[in-house]
């Protein structure tokens, strides 16, 4: 079969997946604009879904939710960039749930190719797919899309706006509308006439706003530069308000136990204790568990715990030893995927001696900051939502279904949220938030999850087992045969939140692993889907978390193998591979001045991980110490192709990798009886002020397309970490977490 | 039970059992949301308010053990009128998220009020009880400094 055979054949299995639910429209609706959902402020305008202009100023739509990655502040740069805004002046909210703020790149990154040997075709092929997210209203934030999917739109929708209160005011002052320029929220004639944006907005919304092109980078005041974050006063000060600090005259606040067996039903329960408890309003059966809404938070919680409650059982094994056994045996049935393959992997080249390892990860739970809530209000004719959320139009449809209600009649008030990491993707919290409001009918209510409830009932990221074989010659890799093992996050998620079904090769499953920048020989990844029945969901970085984690702790140990620095190791199959991937292991050579050799004591790590569009390159240091081994400092240098906040980016950078260690170090969710047995911080724990590394970080821009920064910081973290443990104390990090087999600072 | 509080200097009553715990009293019956639920069990800090100036855990100080002024991120400073410490937490572009960070200024304004100029081990001796899943560590680090140099300028 040809290339492009091979290419239509994938991409069509995968949009074919994605728009099951939605195709009916059909695609000549595509080529309509989707509604503009903004209603026009009192002597303002909305002059497109993302520009809404009034006396008062200007207030930009972010669309994606602020969960801490910034992205309010850059998507409203790249507004104002195109609109000539003051900042300060500058009000970004997230508007509601609509069609009009799909994401297309959360699509388009789906398709089966290595990001980094993208051809033109290929990525204009995910352009076009722009449509499929169009056609299912999908407005999610996830799968660090939100630039790429808003790095041209939105300096789109300030240019075209910008356009058209230059228009009316040419029409006005009688001039050519190129004669005008515009600057602080107002348009200027050559004779230095100022004509407020506010009094141009009601009759710009009313034309068709001229075509024009983009500024080029070489001009921008915005773009390129660390501004000031639009939410960082706000987070300083406690006035931020997250879902859980939604106020609304009247509420209840509400505390909830769901069955502990996750996916399984109540059998019964008896609530006569906590119904006589003080401040307890009322307790509701909500199929699986019972909520208790009473005038006080702890006071809901206290009763809630003193319900005696018989639980059904779950859909899966009812310990580790079940569960991770069907997980590895899912390692010798037939490969879902072969993403890539190159080469002979099958026979072990001429005059080699195999190198073998296996490698396994845990589940881990999201542990936002901020534990799960929502606040909901039913009228009967109405329901509000008021809450955190990476996926607001599927909120507001599960909710208006379990109210008995149209779309229409539900508004999701996306606030704030105390950390996502894609656990705010799912919409659990909302429902039985909404359960609670109907059977509350007229009163809001807040429901909030004690932490342990939180840690009990995520969607994890799934347990993983990897086979690894291999082989090197003359200093260089000669076979990399790696096979992965583990639930498939990229099928059941979207079949459970959406009813979508997929097939075809799961690239999800494998991303981290068959799409690195290597040039090996003979070369082969397949992935290998388990069926367990453990309720999973998208973890920051996916898949990337675990196969970053097994492919590159295997090139270490093949490094070792050849007796070679493993930097330079990878260097030297990378270079002819792709050079902005090796400019990055370069650049983290030079930052961290790595010269292959540590002193007694002290040990180094490295690795790389290409993801969302994004190679990152990291090195971490760790120390013996009299109080266990110290991860002391770190060095990370990313590339993603064009640098919009280079403040956000950084911390992006060192939080994901910050992320990533806390999972090796500490990350494990365990099951017995079918339930998990963390149930908060000291048995979850994550690092701290004490053992977190200093660090520094270098942002490059030479790769072809702009990358995502939210994720990619994540995956090399956690191989470097096990990297340089190997260095300093002589034994390979092959399972995570790492506290278990090594004395580390805690 | 009644209870009168003094919290950042207004006189409140509320109306609760005395086991309530302080962080409760303050979000769900007085209003003030800037201190913030984590864990419930003193391990992560995000509910840290000051009593008479030290810094504890609201959540394990039940209503009734309140012994003195309460102050709550909501009186360390304001959007218009930021304290150096807000500053220097604004200028270090600490926040991601930012659901920690009211418990990690109130650490860090009791560890401050008590050394003028702590070092990195003051730093990690004082605030290794406040968790951030966001990772901001290195620049919560930072912006102690900063505003420690600030505060010693006067
Ligand atoms: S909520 Fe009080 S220490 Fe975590
Ligand atoms: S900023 Fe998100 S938890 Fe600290």
């Amino acid at each position: 079969m040809s290339k492009l055979k091979t290419i239509t054949r994938r991409t069509f299995l995968i949009s074919s997946a994605a728009i099951a639910g939605g195709v009916a429209f059909g695609v000549y609706q595509d080529r309509k604009t989707p509604p503009n959902p903004l209603t026009a402020p009192t002597g303002g305008a909305a002059l497109n879904p993302f520009v809404l202009i009034d006396q008062n100023g200007v207030t930009l739509i972010a669309p994606r939710a602020e969960m801490g990655q910034g992205i309010r502040t850059t998507l409203a740069a790249l507004v104002a960039e195109e609109l000539d805004v003051a900042w300060d002046d500058i009000t970004v909210l997230h508007g509601p749930a609509a069609q009009a703020y799909y994401n297309g790149a959360a699509i388009a990154a789906g398709l089966p190719f290595k990001d980094y040997s993208i051809t033109e075709f290929q990525h204009g092929m995910g352009q076009n797919l722009d449509f499929v997210a169009k056609m299912v209203s999908l407005q999610i934030t996830g799968g660090s899309t939100s630039i790429r999917d808003g790095y041209e739109k939105m300096r789109h929708a300030g240019a075209s706006a910008r356009e058209a209160l230059k228009q009316v005011a040419a029409e006005r002052l009688g001039v050519d509308r190129a004669t005008l320029s515009t600057e602080n929220s107002h348009v200027i004639a050559t004779d230095g006439t100022k004509i407020p944006y506010g009094d141009l907005a009601v009759a710009a919304a009313k034309i068709k706003a001229p075509q024009t092109g983009l500024r080029d980078a070489a001009t921008w005041k915005y773009l390129g530069k660390s501004m000031p974050r639009v939410d960082m006063v706000a987070k300083s000060t406690g006035t931020a308000r997250f879902g859980i600090d939604t106020r609304v005259d009247g509420m209840k606040f509400a505390a909830l136990r769901i069955n502990p067996r996750l996916g399984g039903k109540m059998i019964g329960f008896n609530a006569t204790e906590a119904e006589k408890m003080t401040g307890v309003d009322r307790v509701i059966d909500l199929g699986n568990g019972v909520a208790v809404v009473g005038s006080n938070t702890w006071l809901a919680q206290q009763a809630v715990d003193a319900i005696d409650i018989t639980w059904g059982d779950a859909p899966y094994p009812a310990d580790m030893a079940g569960i991770l056994a069907k997980v590895n045996s899912a390692l010798d049935d037939s490969p879902n995927s072969t993403l890539r393959n190159e080469g002979d992997a099958d026979d072990l080249p001429a005059g080699t001696t195999e190198i073998r390892a296996d490698y396994t990860v845990p589940y881990l739970a999201h542990s936002t900051m901020e534990p799960m809530n929502a606040t909901a209000h039913f009228t009967g004719d109405r329901l509000e939502i008021w809450c955190g959320n990476q996926a607001p139009v599927l909120t507001r449809d599960k909710c208006a279904e379990i109210a008995g209600l149209g779309p229409s009649a539900v508004s999701v008030h996306t606030t704030f949220m105390g950390g996502g990491f894609g656990r705010r993707v799912e919409i659990d919290y909302s429902i039985y938030a909404t359960k609670v409001a109907v059977a509350m009918q007229g009163t809001p209510v807040q429901l909030t999850w004690s932490r342990q409830e939180d840690m009990r009932h995520d969607f994890y990221r799934p347990a993983a087992a990897a086979r690894f074989r291999g082989a090197v010659k003359d200093g260089r890799a000669v076979l990399m045969d790696g096979k992965i093992a583990a639930q498939s996050t990229t099928r059941e998620v979207p079949a459970r939140l959406m009813g979508l079904p997929a097939a075809g090769p799961d690239k999800g499953h494998v991303e981290g692993a068959y799409d690195q920048p290597y040039a090996i020989p003979n070369y082969r990844i397949t992935g290998h889907l388990a069926e367990v029945g453990v309720p999973i969901g998208f973890w920051r970085a996916v898949g990337n978390s675990f196969n970053g984690f097994f492919h590159e702790t295997f090139i270490d140990e093949l490094a070792h193998a050849a007796a070679r620095d493993p930097l330079e190791f990878r260097l030297e199959m990378m270079r002819d591979e792709h050079a902005p991937s090796a400019t990055t292991l370069e650049t983290v050579r030079d930052m961290s001045d790595w010269t292959g050799k540590t002193p007694d004591g002290i040990g180094r790590g490295v690795a790389f991980t290409y993801s969302f569009g994004t190679p990152v390159a990291q090195v971490i240091e760790v120390q013996q110490t009299d109080d266990g081994i110290a991860i002391t400092r770190a060095w990370i240098a990313c590339d993603v192709g064009v640098i919009l906040d280079p403040s956000i980016i950084e911390a992006q950078m060192f939080g994901g990798m910050i992320y990533g260690l806390s999972a090796a170090v500490h990350g494990e969710i365990t099951f017995a009886d079918c339930a998990v047995e963390q149930s908060n911080f000291p048995d979850y724990d994550a690092l701290r002020m004490h053992n977190a590394p200093a660090v520094e970080v270098q942002i490059l821009a030479s790769n072809a397309h702009i990358g995502g920064v939210g994720e990619p910081g994540t995956p090399p973290a956690m191989p470097a970490l096990g990297n340089a443990l190997f260095d300093l104390t002589g034994k390979r990090a092959r399972s995570l977490p790492l506290m278990h087999d090594f004395d580390l600072l805690t | 039970m009644s209870t009168p509080l003094t919290i950042n200097g207004q006189s409140y009553t509320v109306d609760l059992p005395g086991d309530v715990p302080l962080l409760w009293v303050l979000r769900d019956a007085v209003g003030l949301t800037g201190t913030k639920y984590g864990c419930g069990v003193g391990s992560c800090g995000a509910c840290t308010v000051h009593i008479n100036g030290e810094a504890v855990r609201s959540c394990q100080t039940a209503l009734e053990d309140v012994d003195g002024d309460i102050t709550t991120i909501e009186g360390i400073g304001t959007p218009d009128a930021l304290s150096k410490l807000q500053t220097a937490w604004v200028t270090h572009q600490v926040a991601q998220c930012g659901y920690c960070q009211s418990g990690q200024i109130m650490q860090a304004a009791a560890l401050l009020a008590e050394n003028p100029a702590p070092n990195d081990a003051d730093i990690d001796d004082a605030m290794q009880g406040n968790l951030c899943r966001c990772g901001t560590y290195p620049r919560i680090r930072a912006a102690i400094h900063t505003a420690a140099a600030d505060m010693r300028e006067g």
